[in-house]
């Protein structure tokens, strides 16, 4: 079998050592990314839920409209910054996997702290009496309302995950797609592709598939259980 | 608001594990709670006006009126969940907003947790310890035969065992005074039934209780005195008897009459 898929297969099944090491890094690079999305982006989401001050709805309509910022245009900027000539050059980041991690929060953030905000606000108009009459402010209530509106937010988590593993301009531009130190699954199926050496890109097209596949099944699966469990 | 008053009242909330409290005993450090002329108004267009009335500790006060009376405005006034745009509303305590006050909503919300966890929130949010909490939450469930669904998750149960909970965990944050919106105006009659003895072994504890109601029968169980408000004005205040035998202002006559004929 040497079409593309029967080279695919055997990749996966020997669990190639370069494979591996891509498959690695992408979802060191995507889950890093994440994280500091939804440690910075869940509360301030919430806030913005919460908080009035003049030009809020415009913070809301920029945050909505980054959602849909184009990878490589995250890409661009990221390597402006980093990149020798601009302010943070003397870090050397740049084609580090470092920079890829920057890249992809700057995508994810805006659709963590969008959906939050969205999510919060939501509940907020329900809670906003029963917590105030408890004795919880503005303040203490964010907390609260992220704990409440966990399975709603673990949707918006997962989108967010979606976004950075499928994207390739951001961390092609940032990282550079080096083998071995800056090649993650979407930019090696770019280059193999390029190249024509079919094997490789298929077997990463196949798992990452089966990530998204997978990842989407256990969302599912949690929003059932929790809503059975707690209503 | 509120937030330098709560250690003060640390002495009152009692956390030994004993159900009954020194205080009920004593009197009330927060009551009587004054309105002086006291109005709300938004936009201009006046919801509740110059009202003036003590709500003194140890009573049952049933607040009745029509619907758009203002009777939930009226709760909320002096529960403290909006201001008097106009007049003034006095604790005895001189505080804003005592802590020892807790509301039952008409439909409560209940956090997406655990019965338990339910209780134990708002003790969590006046500072008591991890420990003092976990007796005050046995204590509660105990109390309300709440033991078996504590595992439970809150959103899950049935409407009188949720307004149960509700009224659970009002009690757990040791009110002097807890006010009632129409708790049971989504429930049938036996959970009704509970419901109204949980309010009156409250009071029988010594807890000042303001309650709206719709329901005549029950204003009529329930109440000491009465307070009649229409169109967002107190027409009628005072013990509950001379007011069902023979009310003074024709408009709360009128309440009553449509009462008869229904």
């Amino acid at each position: 079998m040497d079409g593309p898929f029967g080279i695919a297969l055997g990749l996966i099944t020997s669990a190639d050592a370069a494979l591996m090491q891509i498959i690695g890094l992408s979802l060191r690079v995507t889950l890093t990314a994440v994280l500091i999305a939804c440690v910075l982006g869940l509360p301030l989401g919430a806030g913005l839920a919460l908080a009035r001050f003049p030009g809020r709805a415009a913070v809301i309509v920029m945050f909505n409209a980054l959602m849909g910022l184009p990878p490589v245009v995250a890409g661009l900027l990221v390597y402006l910054l980093l990149s020798r000539s601009g302010p943070f050059g003397d870090l050397g980041l740049l084609f580090t996997p470092t920079a890829m991690v920057i890249a992809q929060t700057l995508l994810i953030l805006p659709i963590v702290i969008s959906l939050t905000r969205s999510v919060v606000e939501d509940l907020w108009v329900e809670y906003r009496e029963q917590l105030r009459s408890l004795g919880a402010g503005r303040l203490r209530a964010v907390p609260t309302l992220l704990w409440d509106g966990r399975v709603s937010l673990l949707t918006g988590v997962l989108a967010g995950f979606g976004r950075a593993s499928a994207e390739v301009g951001a961390v092609l531009i940032v990282g550079g797609n080096i083998a071995g130190h800056t090649r993650t699954m979407t930019t090696a199926i770019t280059l193999e592709t390029a190249r024509g050496s079919l094997g490789l890109a298929v077997a990463l097209g196949i798992i990452l598939m089966a990530l998204t596949l997978t990842l989407n099944a256990l969302a599912w699966g949690a929003g059932q259980w929790a809503r059975g469990r707690l209503g | 608001m509120g937030a330098g008053t709560s250690g003060m009242r640390g002495d009152t909330i009692s956390t030994e594990g004993t159900p009954m409290r020194a205080l009920r005993d004593t009197g009330s450090a927060i009551l009587p709670l004054r309105l002086d002329s006291a109005g709300f108004a938004i936009d201009g267009k006046p919801l509740l006006s110059t009202l003036t009335l003590s709500i003194a500790p140890g009573r049952r006060l049933i607040v009745m009126g029509a619907n758009g009376a203002g009777k939930s405005l009226f709760l909320r006034l002096c529960h403290g969940l909006i201001e008097p745009t106009s007049g003034r509303r006095f604790w005895a305590d001189g505080t804003t907003r005592p802590d020892a006050q807790a509301m039952v909503f008409q439909r409560p919300v209940l956090l997406r947790r655990s019965v338990a966890a339910n209780l134990d929130y708002p003790l969590k949010l006046r500072g008591m310890s991890r420990g003092a909490r976990r007796d005050a939450v046995a204590t509660t469930l105990q109390r309300f035969g709440l033991e078996p669904l504590a595992d439970r998750p809150a959103r899950l149960l049935s409407g009188g065992e949720q307004q149960r909970l509700a009224l659970a965990r009002a009690w757990a944050m040791r009110p002097e005074v807890l006010f009632l919106d129409e708790p049971c105006s989504a429930l049938d009659p036996s959970a009704t039934r509970i419901i109204e003895e949980m309010i009156e072994s409250f009071a029988a504890e010594g807890i000042t209780i303001v309650m709206t109601t719709h329901d005549l029968g029950q204003a009529r169980r329930l109440a000491q005195d009465v307070a009649f408000l229409h169109r967002g004005r107190l027409i009628e205040h005072g013990p509950a008897a001379p007011f069902f035998a023979g009310p003074q202002a024709p408009e709360a006559r009128a309440f009553l009459a449509g009462d008869l004929i229904w």
